[in-house]
């Protein structure tokens, strides 16, 4: 059973955290994060979900109160964008070093200067290290459907790690979408309550979050890699699960569309996957061998997965709506590093586009195949680092 | 009501702290705990408290003690209180034991939202007037003419020159329904406003003075004569601001000339006569206005 709902990305997140019934929330408004929070305080207002509702006056205070509700044994949930979650940074290792289960979700926006309200992933892609889990959706309903998930990996007692959901900024927070909301049956049936290792209780004294020597600090970050190794086994089942239950094929660590014999393909993470399946359809029935890979979770990254869709692929075009000054996209790093050793004659390009929300249209998305062709038949790659769409 | 520290239990409730000898937020702490019983939760941050009493494997609390980052803990506690209650279990203590540097200065903002929201919690400032964990620099609590790290002594005279932050007047301020001053010299006092605190029906603010020897440059063995002289020259009045109306707990009969508190510290040892009278002259000035009915 669904209700069929004509919603924005937001309002599925909103939704979705209704039916996940956290027992608290602090979060604080920020474009083009806050309509999420002010749907989930008005169903608080109209009784459709039952939770304590912390008006912080940060963000950072946000994070800091549900590591503190997390403590006391709850469920919780934020949400944030680019400054906020800046502004989150110091808190985001200590609920990761605390193995403290969590989702927060990320509408994603660029950074300042020069300011700007509009989409990039250099917000939450700058925080890549701090032990949390990132999954990047395409559309308004897998926010939803991912959101679900990432409470069930979250609170995972192999996994004990941080999640956040990221969706591109006003493509997919502010844009409508027909969604499918299953029941709260339905939901409660695939997400169990949240049972705590452990929490606050007076009759048993914990020191929570300790301070350690050099002789153990590291240990303490390598559990932090077991948690991330257990998440990159679990998502795949996770997402089966849901398939399972709700009927809604999901992306698990990546999603290959026509790249079994491809022969370009472009790496692609959030939004832009639509469009540029779009385009793939259109360059094959030209003739051209392309595909698209869906990066969905860039944390734990699914080397093994990517490197089995892509090893024997001629062309491959890495699109990354951020940017590492200095070097190049972060997934265009992370892609090239999971290649590394792979024998095959390959020519890869990163391609960067979409910065603070600039449109990347499907003639951006062509050129960058029409680059990757170029590439291969002249077997040289002229820029391996390129950025798409500037003025001219 | 415990009215003395005589009737407070035997059981330490934090035992193994790695604390200086003579320091006076571990005392601060100790008796707080004592009163408070084991029904509490203690929030701390960044601080030599937090250093000391939680660092593995010598963790030093008998009672849960969840630490975070320094500018949060306002926050942390107000996530605790809100969990607390989504389990039934807002019976029990949430006490923010936080320095001044993480009161005054870089968790202000926090605590004034935590203030601000009302929830019921009791913060507990043990200040000793600098950042003493990462080496004696100033905060916004130390006062006029005090030597720290970051305001060293010497021919430019760098030493603060700025009045201590009145943290007390700006809890007052957030309408909550108790805040006081307290001493660690005085533990009676101490003792009765934490049970205060503790029936206060939301936020409840204690700032105690928490002499500290390495940082204010005393023998360990002067930690509650110097508690006692800043009290007694009037510089640390004891005071409490319940429900709207403020009274002094202990009101100083002749107040003894600040020179005998300054002088005994290395912080102070540089001011010259000139100085001390100017600092004499203001805690007058404050004294004129306390009698002239003002509060906090
Ligand atoms: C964000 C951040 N900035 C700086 C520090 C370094 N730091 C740790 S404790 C401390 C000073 C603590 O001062 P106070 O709150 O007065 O407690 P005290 O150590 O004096 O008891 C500082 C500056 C930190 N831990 N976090
Ligand atoms: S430096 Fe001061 S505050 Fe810190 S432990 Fe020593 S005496 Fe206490
Ligand atoms: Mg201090």
């Amino acid at each position: 059973m669904f209700e069929r709902k004509f919603i924005n990305g937001n309002a599925a997140v909103a939704h979705a955290v209704r039916m996940i019934q956290p027992e608290v929330i602090a979060a604080y408004p920020i474009t083009p994060q806050s309509t999420i929070v002010e749907k989930v305080a008005e169903f608080i207002a109209q009784g459709e979900l039952d939770a304590e509702y912390i008006k912080v006056e940060s963000e950072h205070s946000a994070l800091a109160a549900c590591f503190g509700a997390v403590s006391a044994g709850c469920r919780v949930f934020t949400a944030t964008s680019s400054q906020g979650l800046a502004y989150m940074c110091e808190m985001l290792p200590y609920v990761s070093g605390n193995r403290m289960p969590m989702v927060m979700a990320v509408a994603n926006r660029g950074m300042a200067a020069p300011w700007t309200i509009w989409g990039d992933h250099q917000d939450s892609v700058s925080m890549r290290d701090q032990g949390w889990i990132q999954l990047y959706v395409e559309n308004a309903q897998e926010a939803f459907d991912t959101c679900l998930q990432a409470y069930l990996l979250s609170e995972d007692s192999a996994v004990r790690t941080p999640v956040m959901v990221c969706l591109d900024g006003f493509v997919v927070s502010h844009t409508d979408e027909l969604v499918e909301l299953p029941d709260l049956q339905a939901v409660q049936q695939f997400l169990p309550t949240y049972q705590p290792l452990y929490s606050i209780d007076p009759a048993t004294p914990f020191t929570f979050s300790i301070g350690v020597a050099p002789d153990r600090y590291m240990e303490y970050k390598y559990s932090q890699q077991l948690g991330m190794d257990a998440a990159l086994h679990l998502i795949p089942q996770i997402s089966a699960r849901f398939a399972a239950i709700f009927g809604r094929e999901q992306a698990g660590l990546i999603d290959a569309y026509r790249c079994a014999d491809a022969e370009y393909v472009l790496v692609t993470m959030g939004s832009v996957t639509g469009t540029a399946r779009v385009v793939a359809d259109k360059l094959r029935s030209s003739g051209l061998k392309t595909g698209v890979l869906k990066v969905r979770s860039f944390r734990p990254f699914p080397s093994k997965a990517l490197v089995e869709v892509l090893s024997q692929v001629k062309g491959i075009g890495i699109l990354d709506r951020n940017y590492s000054f200095g070097n190049q996209g972060a997934l265009g790093t992370e892609v090239k590093a999971a290649l590394a050793g792979n024998t095959a004659q390959q020519q890869i390009i990163n391609f960067i586009a979409g910065l603070g929300g600039r449109d990347i249209k499907p003639s951006d998305l062509e050129l960058m195949y029409q680059k990757i062709v170029q590439a291969v038949e002249l077997d040289t790659v002229a820029q391996p680092v390129e950025f798409i769409g500037l003025r001219g | 009501m415990i009215n003395s520290i005589k009737e407070l239990p035997a059981e330490e409730l934090v035992y193994g702290s790695m604390a200086c000898a003579g320091c006076g937020g571990n005392l601060a702490l100790r008796l707080a705990l004592k009163v408070l019983g084991k029904n509490t939760v203690v929030v701390t941050t960044a601080s030599c408290l937090m250093g000391v009493t939680t660092f593995y494997p010598q963790l030093a609390f008998g009672v849960t003690c969840v630490t975070s980052v320094f500018p949060g803990t306002g926050a942390v506690v107000s996530g605790v209180v809100a969990g607390l209650k989504r389990k039934g279990r807002e019976d029990v203590n949430v006490l923010g034991f936080v320095g001044d540097g993480g009161t005054v200065d870089i968790g202000l903002q926090a605590l004034s939202g935590a203030m601000e929201r009302g929830e019921k919690f009791i913060w507990l400032c043990y200040d000793n007037e600098a950042y003493m964990n990462t080496g004696t620099q100033r905060s916004g609590a130390t006062p006029y003419g005090a030597i720290t790290s970051t305001t060293p002594g010497g021919p430019n005279e760098m030493w603060e020159n700025r009045p201590k932050k009145d943290m007390l007047a700006i809890a007052v301020d957030h309408g909550i329904p108790y805040v006081a001053s307290a001493s660690i010299a005085y533990p009676d006092d101490y003792i009765k406003k934490i049970q205060k605190a503790m029936q206060a029906p939301g936020p409840a603010y204690i700032q105690v003075l928490a002499p500290c020897p390495p940082g204010w440059g005393h023998a360990t063995s002067q930690t509650v004569a110097m508690g006692r002289l800043a009290v007694q020259t009037g510089i640390w009045p004891l005071a409490e601001h319940e429900q709207g109306e403020f009274r002094f707990t202990h009101r100083p009969v002749n107040r003894k000339p600040v020179g005998e508190y300054l002088n005994q510290q290395g912080r102070f040892a540089h001011l010259s006569p000139e100085t001390v009278s100017a600092i004499q002259a203001d805690v007058d000035a404050k004294w004129d206005k306390f009698n002239s009915g003002c509060g906090f």
